[in-house]
C-alpha cells in the first residue's frame, strides 16, 4: 500500500513538474531570445540560433558608453521612484481614509479613482500634450512624473485600502488609550502592520512607471526627460548603417534586471500581500 | 485612581439616533461597576465617552474632579481592555505591555520593573518573548489585562474582556479579575450583556436599556427590588416568570387561580390611578415545591397545580418548565429582553412558568405538580409603563 502511495505520489509530481516546467519555458522564450540576442554579435544576430555561437559583451559596452542611455536610464530610474513614492505615500493617507473614516463623498473618490484605473490613457495623450507644452512641463521630469503619479495612485489606493481595512481599528483605538498621539497609532502600530501592503503597492506602482511607453513616448522630445523605454525606439546602431537590435536586446534586459532584483527581494512579501485578506487569519 | 463622574451625558449620533440619553452616574474611586444590558443598549457607547474614543454630544464627564470632555484618551489616563484584546501583532508580549509606559517615555528600567511584576501577577513570565499569535485566548486575555495595569491607570475600563473565552475559563478569569481588582483598587469600568458576569463582578450595576438607566444599585438590590419589569426580566437566570393578573376586590386573578394579595399590596391596588390589567412576576426559586412547604406557612401563599412539561437536573437543584393556558404576559420591555435572548419566536407559543426546586423534589416530566409560593414574594408591575408597583412607596413616590 504505501510503496504504491509513493509511486502514485511521484508520478503525480513529475506530471506537475512537466506541467511547471512547460509554463515557465512558455512565459520564459521571449525574454531568453532577447538575452540571446543581446549576446551576440552583429555578424551572427540573423544566423537564428537560440544560443549565441559567439559570445560577447560587446553591446553592453556599446550602450553603457553611449550617452543615449544611460541619460535614459538615470530618467527611468528617477522619474519612477519619485512617482512611485509620491504615489504610494499619498495613497496611504487616502487609503487610510477610506478604510477607516466615514466621509461625505468616500463613495465618489473611490469610484472616480476606479474610474482613472480604468481610463483608456491613449485618449488622454492628446490633451496632456497640449496642456504641458503651455505649461511648460512637456519635456521634464515633472511633465512625466504627474500623469505617473495620477495613474499609479488608483493602483496604490486600491491595494492599501484593502490592507487597511484587515488591520482591527480596535487596535489604533489601544494604541491611543495607550498614549499615543494620532501619528504615533499610525506610526507604531498601523504602518508597520500595513508594511506588506506598502512595499506590494511600491512595487505596482513603481513597475507601472517604469514600463510606461505611451506616455514617456509622447510627452517628453530629447533627452532631457525621455526614459528607456522610449529612449530604445530612438536606438540608432554604433553607425547609422548598423542595425541596432543587438544594443535594444541589451537596454531590454538591463531595464528588466531592476523588477527582478526588486520582486526577488520582496517575494515573500509581495505574494503575503496578494493573498493576504484572502482567509480569516 | 479616581473618582468618575458623569453628569447629564448624551451622545447623539450625526444620523440622529440616540446612542446615550442623560446618563448620571457618579463612580466612586475604588469601585468595581458594571454597565449591564442588552446589545445596542448604549453600553458600549458610554464606556467609550469615558475612554474618549467617542465625543461626547452634551453633558459632563469629569475624571477626578476635571471636566475632561474635549480631552484626548491619551490625556485622560486611563486603560483600557478590548474585547478582542487589541494585542499588537507584530510585538512581543513584553513590548505589547511596555507600550504604553514607552510612550510614556518611562526609563528603561523601570519599564523593565513594571512589565516583570505585571507578567509575575499574571503568570504570563514564560511567555514574555512571544508573539500574541502564539498565545492562547486566555493567555492573549491576560496579556491585556497587563497592558491595562502596567503603568497604574486613573482607571480601568473593559468592554466585555471575557465574552472571547470559553465558558470554563471565563468563569476561572472572572474570579482572578476580581482579586486582581481588589488588589489593585483601581476605579473600574465594565461592560458585559451577560447579567450572570455582571451580578457576581460588580459592587453596583447600572441597567440600561436603549440608552437610558434603568436602575443603579448593588447586584442584590436590583434583584430583590427591580425598578421595572424591564430590570425584573433581565437581571436573574433563569429570569423572573410572568403572568397577566387581572386585579378585582383584593384579588388578582391569574392562569394559575385567584391570588390573594398581601395587606400593602391591597392598598396599593385600591388606590384610584392603579391599572386594572396588571403583570404579576415571580422568581424561579419562589414557586416551591407544595410538598415542603410547611404548614403554618401554607396560608400565606397561593398554591396550585399545573403540568409539567420538561425537567431539567442541575444535580443540586432541578428546573421544571410548566406550561400554562393564554398567552404569556408581554409588554415592549420583555419582547425586547426575549429578541436579545434569540427566544422571541420560542416564546410567541404561549405562556409558560419555570420553578427552580431542590433536587429532592420528586417532579417529573409529564406528571403535574402542586407547587405554592409565597404572596409576599410576588412583584407587580404597570403594563404601560414597566413600573414596579410593588417598590416601597418611599422610593417610588
Amino acid at each position: 500500500m504505501a510503496g504504491l502511495a509513493t509511486e502514485h505520489s511521484s508520478a503525480r509530481k513529475w506530471r506537475w513538474g512537466l506541467l511547471d516546467a512547460i509554463v515557465v519555458v512558455y512565459a520564459f522564450i521571449p525574454v531568453l531570445w532577447i538575452a540571446s540576442l543581446s549576446f551576440k554579435t552583429p555578424e551572427t544576430l540573423t544566423d537564428g540560433r537560440f544560443v549565441p555561437r559567439v559570445w560577447t559583451l560587446e553591446n553592453y559596452r556599446t550602450i553603457f558608453t553611449t550617452d543615449q542611455f544611460v541619460r535614459a536610464l538615470g530618467n527611468s530610474i528617477g522619474i519612477a521612484l519619485i512617482a512611485t513614492f509620491i504615489a504610494v505615500v499619498l495613497g496611504m493617507l487616502a487609503a487610510y481614509a477610506i478604510a477607516r473614516l466615514d466621509f461625505p463623498g468616500k463613495g465618489l473618490l473611490v469610484g472616480v479613482a476606479l474610474l482613472i484605473a480604468m481610463f483608456p490613457q491613449v485618449s488622454l495623450v492628446s490633451p496632456l500634450f497640449e496642456i504641458e507644452r503651455n505649461l511648460g512641463l512637456f519635456d521634464t521630469w515633472t511633465g512625466l512624473i504627474l500623469p505617473y503619479i495620477t495613474f499609479g495612485l488608483p493602483l496604490a489606493i486600491y491595494t492599501l485600502s484593502a490592507f487597511f481595512r484587515q488591520i482591527p481599528w480596535d487596535l489604533e483605538k489601544a494604541a491611543k488609550i495607550d498614549g499615543a498621539t494620532q501619528a504615533q497609532a499610525f506610526r507604531r502600530v498601523i504602518a508597520p502592520l500595513a508594511a506588506p501592503g506598502v512595499v506590494t503597492a511600491s512595487i505596482l506602482v513603481f513597475i507601472f512607471c517604469w514600463n510606461d511607453f505611451l506616455f514617456a513616448i509622447s510627452l517628453t522630445s530629447t533627452e532631457r526627460a525621455r526614459t528607456v523605454p522610449a529612449a530604445l525606439s530612438f536606438f540608432t546602431g554604433a553607425s547609422q548603417f548598423e542595425d541596432p537590435t543587438g544594443s535594444i536586446s541589451a537596454a531590454a534586459m538591463v531595464i528588466t534586471i531592476p523588477i527582478i532584483l526588486f520582486v526577488l527581494l520582496f517575494q515573500r512579501r509581495i505574494v503575503a500581500g496578494l493573498t493576504a485578506g484572502a482567509v480569516k487569519g | 485612581m479616581a473618582e468618575i463622574v458623569l453628569a447629564k451625558i448624551t451622545k447623539v449620533y450625526p444620523d440622529g439616533t440616540v446612542g446615550v440619553k442623560d446618563i448620571d452616574l457618579r463612580i466612586a474611586d475604588g469601585e468595581f461597576i458594571i454597565l449591564v444590558g442588552p446589545s445596542g443598549c448604549g453600553k458600549s457607547t458610554a464606556l467609550n465617552m469615558i475612554a474618549g474614543l467617542e465625543d461626547i454630544t452634551s453633558g459632563d464627564l469629569l475624571i477626578d474632579g476635571e471636566r475632561v470632555n474635549e480631552n484626548a484618551p491619551r490625556e485622560r489616563d486611563i486603560a483600557m481592555v478590548f474585547q478582542s484584546y487589541a494585542l499588537y501583532p507584530h510585538m512581543t508580549v513584553r513590548d505589547n505591555m511596555a507600550f504604553p509606559l514607552k510612550l510614556a517615555k518611562v526609563d528603561k528600567t523601570t519599564i523593565d520593573e513594571k512589565v516583570t511584576w505585571a507578567a509575575e501577577i499574571l503568570e504570563l513570565k514564560p511567555f514574555l518573548d512571544r508573539k500574541p499569535a502564539n498565545l492562547s485566548g486566555g493567555q492573549r486575555q491576560r496579556v491585556a489585562m497587563g497592558r491595562a495595569i502596567v503603568r497604574n491607570p486613573k482607571a480601568f475600563l473593559m468592554d466585555e474582556p471575557l465574552s472571547n473565552l470559553d465558558a470554563k475559563l471565563r468563569v476561572q478569569m472572572r474570579t482572578t479579575l476580581s482579586r486582581l481588582q481588589n488588589r489593585l483598587g483601581t476605579t473600574t469600568v465594565y461592560v458585559t450583556h451577560d447579567q450572570t458576569e455582571a451580578m457576581t463582578l460588580g459592587d453596583r450595576l447600572v441597567v440600561m436599556r436603549n440608552g437610558v438607566v434603568q436602575q443603579v444599585g448593588p447586584p442584590q438590590q436590583l434583584y430583590d427590588r427591580p425598578a421595572n419589569i424591564f430590570v425584573a426580566g433581565f437581571i436573574g437566570s433563569p429570569s423572573m416568570n410572568f403572568l397577566h393578573a387581572k386585579a378585582s376586590d383584593g384579588t388578582l386573578g391569574t392562569a394559575v387561580g385567584d391570588v390573594p394579595v398581601s395587606e400593602r399590596a391591597r392598598k396599593l391596588l385600591e388606590s384610584k390611578d392603579a391599572p386594572q390589567q396588571l403583570i404579576l412576576g415571580v422568581r424561579p426559586e419562589h414557586l416551591e415545591d407544595a410538598a415542603f412547604v410547611e404548614d403554618h406557612l401554607r396560608a400565606h401563599g397561593v398554591e396550585f397545580e399545573a403540568p409539567v412539561d420538561l425537567v431539567e437536573s442541575m444535580g443540586s437543584e432541578k428546573y421544571a418548565y410548566l406550561p400554562l393556558e393564554g398567552e404569556r404576559a408581554s409588554t415592549a420591555e420583555l419582547e425586547e429582553l426575549a429578541a436579545d435572548a434569540g427566544t422571541a419566536d420560542a416564546l410567541s407559543s404561549g405562556a409558560q412558568l419555570v420553578a427552580r426546586l431542590p433536587a429532592e423534589s420528586t417532579v417529573a416530566e409529564g406528571k403535574p405538580i402542586r407547587l405554592w409560593f409565597n404572596r409576599e414574594k410576588i412583584y407587580l408591575f404597570d403594563p404601560a409603563n414597566g413600573r414596579n408597583l410593588t417598590l416601597d412607596e418611599s422610593r417610588s413616590s
